[in-house]
């Protein structure tokens, strides 16, 4: 059975005037799998997970989400129709508790911007998926407190729990493990594993053990363009990897 | 709104209910004039402080506010029921206008759009005939409905506390809906709120909008009690002055507008007082310069960041964290 | 309207367009450089306007001079004046938000209009142009035009060269752009980036008092000639687009054509033309004219 493809990018470009960002990249998401996107800075990852997500619109190319094509959807489109995105610094609110971030991202796909005397934080749809989320996240001892004082690692589970909340079907995490220590990465990668089924999730990292422990796939990209993509065993053999990365042949 | 917040506002809103028993006529209408500038003050807060959208052309609203109670009063004197919905509407028909064109930018671009379309506003009234020109235009009788006769000083006080009230319950009602937490995000993270699934323009069109509609409330019972209206209530120093209420009460709060728009009004009185400062007072507005120069570099979450503050001062760092809700600290 | 008086009206358009291109210019400088946004930047518009109808007869009186002197007197009190004013209050705004920065500029607004108001006093003055530049050029037959006004536009587009000869010829340009760019980087280089700021700062102030006391024969001295520049160098700026040069110069451009024909033609609608002109542009192009580059 073909696993179902929930996000494809085709031939996506991006230029700032001379210079080519992402140069005609191609991938594809399935359900049940873990895509690693790895390349050195300024390779394009960033700019290329703000194609997909809908932060930037593309030069050219298309993005396809579940199967509509979603190239000039906003990213707020995006993100109602199933696409989650976690960025590389927390982009948590701080002055909320834990419980209301995730509750607040869960009302993304329940709004009701007419009740006006209602009590938001006591609607018990939104607060049910909120626990849920933070639940998956592991987060479910730290519910009252402000987000704020979380330790880094429990930020970062928060910003991937404020994903979780909006139901997604397709995952983008931007170096979700980035500042985090021995025990936390492994948490961490717990709950990637966990995850992978049923969602599809793009995952950009550094850290290379982890990338090669739980990505089914691999895409290497240098100077905007793939040199590489395929399973992990195909992308430590690949020449082109081995030159970009060692410089030797 | 815990106990001590809520114990502070009904005892504000008492004390304003007794007010008229104590004080005599200029009382009365200098409190009205605080009231009002309170209502003011609150629609800037669900604006700036609550979804960060930092306007300098909140003046535009109050004084179309204003002037459509002059302009659409018959001779005799309007109903209520009808002058006050068309003054409010007036507003928050420009504010919508105005705000689908300004929120597609950002920041400081925002800023100085804002006080553009303020200063365009202000040129219609003060150029054209229709706006009756540097002299303004006298209402010539004020609006009543019923047994509320807005000409009496003391039914007008009354309304405009109900007003106030009534303004103070719905943003209090409307911060904690699904609406007003969206607004909260939008503030603290717009791109996030974003990435989650909302569109943010919607959102900050309508709180544009409503905050320009309470606006125009402020300033139609600012018409009604003067009696007259000139092209100064347009003007930006008032932009700049309801700004001030509210980082002088504190930003963020509800009853920081409250308290803003008290110590800004008796700052202004003692500021222009020719008994304190004789010849000199007419450079009030040298006074207040300074003071808002030093009120921003020195207490930048306003006066009601000042009891934390002694707090610290006296009990120690410690005893303010528990007083304090302690997320702020960790998120400056 | 015949082809002379067309013809004048251009060059008012024009005159009035570069005045107010070189004081946005001086505007956009200070936050480009250092993010700061500055209301009072009007102020010292005023405030160069006032010094040339009050150094006058104190520059006639100590040195004898005339109008280039109290033009050179000027300049260098308003550099001073600019140096003092970052030194003692700008410089703690860099790293605040904007809503205090403009609530504190707002504040010294307030501040130096009082200041006028004590120490000059609150009429209205006209200044004459130097007796060297107040003669006239034939136009057509029967027109004649300014000289003076010719000069105001020499004087902008001087200036303006004069900033981007400094900021992409010289090596002081250079470390400015650097600066504004990457502030430790240039600091751990060893250069002194609150001189460069000082001097920054000092530069948009000296503009915006030139640009005062030279327009101001051409546009009278009055006290909210500030705000009322300040203003409309926002719809400059908005206009134009954000952090473009090149939207600057041409929003300038349409809006001296706007404003100069608009009193001409529609006088009464005159003050609220460049605002329906903004909003217009905003229909079209919500971000301006031209994004930076």
């Amino acid at each position: 059975m073909t696993a179902q493809v929930l996000l494809r990018g085709r031939e996506l470009t991006r230029r700032w005037g001379g210079l080519v960002a992402v140069d005609r990249v191609s991938l594809e998401l399935e359900r049940g799998s873990v895509h690693a996107v790895i390349g050195t800075n300024g390779a394009g990852k960033s700019t290329l997970i703000n194609l997909l997500s809908g932060e930037i619109a593309p030069s050219s190319g298309e993005v396809q989400l579940l199967g509509s094509d979603v190239t000039h959807w906003p990213q707020p489109k995006r993100a109602r129709a199933g696409l989650g995105r976690s960025y590389q610094r927390n982009t948590i609110y701080p002055s909320f508790g834990v419980i209301e971030n995730c509750r607040l991202a869960a009302q993304a796909r329940r709004q009701q911007p007419w009740g006006w005397w209602r009590d938001a934080a006591r609607d018990e749809s939104t607060l049910a998926a909120a626990r849920d989320a933070a639940a998956r996240a592991g987060l479910t001892a730290l519910l009252d407190r402000p987000a704020g004082l979380l330790s880094h690692g429990q930020k970062r589970q928060l910003e991937i729990a404020m994903c979780l909340a909006t139901a997604p079907e397709v995952l983008l995490l931007d170096e979700p493990l980035a500042g985090m220590g021995a025990e936390e990465t492994e948490r961490m990668l717990a709950l990637l594993a966990e995850l992978k089924h049923g969602h599809a999730i793009l995952l950009v990292e550094h850290d290379m053990d982890a990338v090669f422990r739980i990505a089914d796939r691999i895409t290497v990209m240098v100077n905007g363009a793939v040199i590489a993509s395929g399973t992990p065993d195909d992308v430590r053999a690949s020449a082109e990897v081995r030159t970009a990365y060692l410089g030797d042949h | 709104m815990d106990r001590s917040k809520l114990a502070f506002v009904v005892a504000v809103f008492a004390l304003l209910a007794a007010w008229p028993l104590a004080a005599g006529s200029y009382g009365v209408d200098l409190v009205t004039k605080i009231m009002v500038y309170a209502i003011f003050a609150l629609s800037l807060e669900l604006l700036v402080g609550t979804t960060g959208l930092v306007c300098f052309g909140q003046a535009a609203f109050f004084g179309i506010g204003a002037y459509a109670a002059v302009l659409l009063s018959p001779a005799e004197g309007a109903s209520l029921v009808w002058l006050l919905p068309a003054c409010v509407l007036a507003a928050g028909v420009y504010a919508l206008a105005v705000g689908a064109l300004s929120l597609r930018t950002k920041g400081v671009y925002f800023i100085m759009v804002t006080l553009a379309f303020a200063q365009m506003a202000y040129y219609v009234v003060h150029d054209t005939p229709f706006g009756g020109g540097t002299d303004g235009i006298y209402l010539t009788a004020k609006p009543s409905l019923g047994v509320l006769d807005l000409d009496r000083a003391g039914v007008l006080y009354g309304f405009t506390l109900a007003c106030l009230a009534g303004t103070f319950v719905f943003l209090g009602l409307l911060l904690r809906s699904p609406f007003g937490r969206a607004l909260a995000g939008i503030r603290v993270n717009e791109q996030r709120m974003r990435a989650t699934g909302f569109s943010t323009y919607p959102y900050k069109l309508a709180a544009f909008t409503l905050s320009g509609a309470i606006a125009g409330l402020a300033g139609f019972l600012f018409a009604v009690k003067d009696g007259v209206v000139n092209p100064e209530l347009m003007s930006w120093h008032l932009s700049g002055a309801v700004l001030v209420m509210i980082i002088l009460g504190g930003l963020g709060h509800l009853r920081g507008a409250l308290i803003g728009a008290f110590a800004f009004a008796l700052l202004q009185e003692f500021f222009q007082s020719v008994a304190v400062f004789g010849a000199f007072a007419k450079h009030w507005h040298l006074g207040l310069g300074l003071t808002i120069i030093g009120c921003v570099a020195l207490l930048p979450r306003g006066l009601i960041g000042l009891p934390a503050r002694w707090r610290e001062r006296l009990g120690g760092r410690a005893f303010a964290r528990a007083a304090l809700p302690a997320a702020e600290e960790a998120a400056r | 309207m015949d082809v002379a008086t067309f013809l004048v009206q251009c060059l008012n358009a024009l005159q009035y367009g570069l005045l107010l291109f070189l004081i946005a210019s001086g505007l956009t400088l200070i936050f480009g450089i250092m993010g700061v946004i500055n209301l009072a930047h009007g102020s010292f518009y005023m405030i160069g306007a006032y010094m040339a109808f009050a150094l006058a007869p104190l520059v006639a009186a100590t040195f004898g001079g005339g109008f280039f002197a109290t033009l050179a007197v000027g300049t260098v009190l308003a550099v001073l004046l600019g140096y003092v004013l970052e030194w003692a209050f700008f410089s703690f705004l860099y790293e605040r938000e904007h809503l205090q920065q403009v609530l504190m500029t707002y504040g010294l607004i307030l501040v130096f209009e009082e200041l006028r108001s004590l120490v000059v006093g609150d009429d209205v003055h006209g200044v004459e142009p130097p007796p060297l530049l107040s003669g006239t050029l034939p136009l057509g037959e029967l027109m004649t035009y300014p000289v003076y006004r010719l000069f105001v536009s020499g004087v902008c587009v001087a200036l303006a060269a004069g900033m981007w000869f400094v900021f992409t010829r010289t090596r002081l340009g250079m470390m400015i752009r650097a600066g504004s760019a990457n502030r430790e980087m240039v600091q751990s280089l060893g250069i002194d980036i609150k001189f460069l700021y000082r001097v920054v700062f000092a530069a948009g102030v000296a503009i915006a008092v030139l640009a005062g006391m030279v327009a101001a024969p051409v546009s009278s001295v009055y006290p909210g000639m500030g705000n009322s520049v300040l203003i409309v160098c926002f719809v400059v700026v908005v206009i134009g687009g954000i952090g473009s040069i090149r939207g600057a110069l041409l929003a300038a451009l349409l809006i001296g054509a706007v404003d100069t024909f608009g009193k001409v033609l529609l006088p009464q609608a005159a003050g609220v033309l460049v605002y329906v002109l903004m909003a217009l542009i905003l229909l079209w192009k919500p971000s301006g004219l031209f994004k930076a580059a």
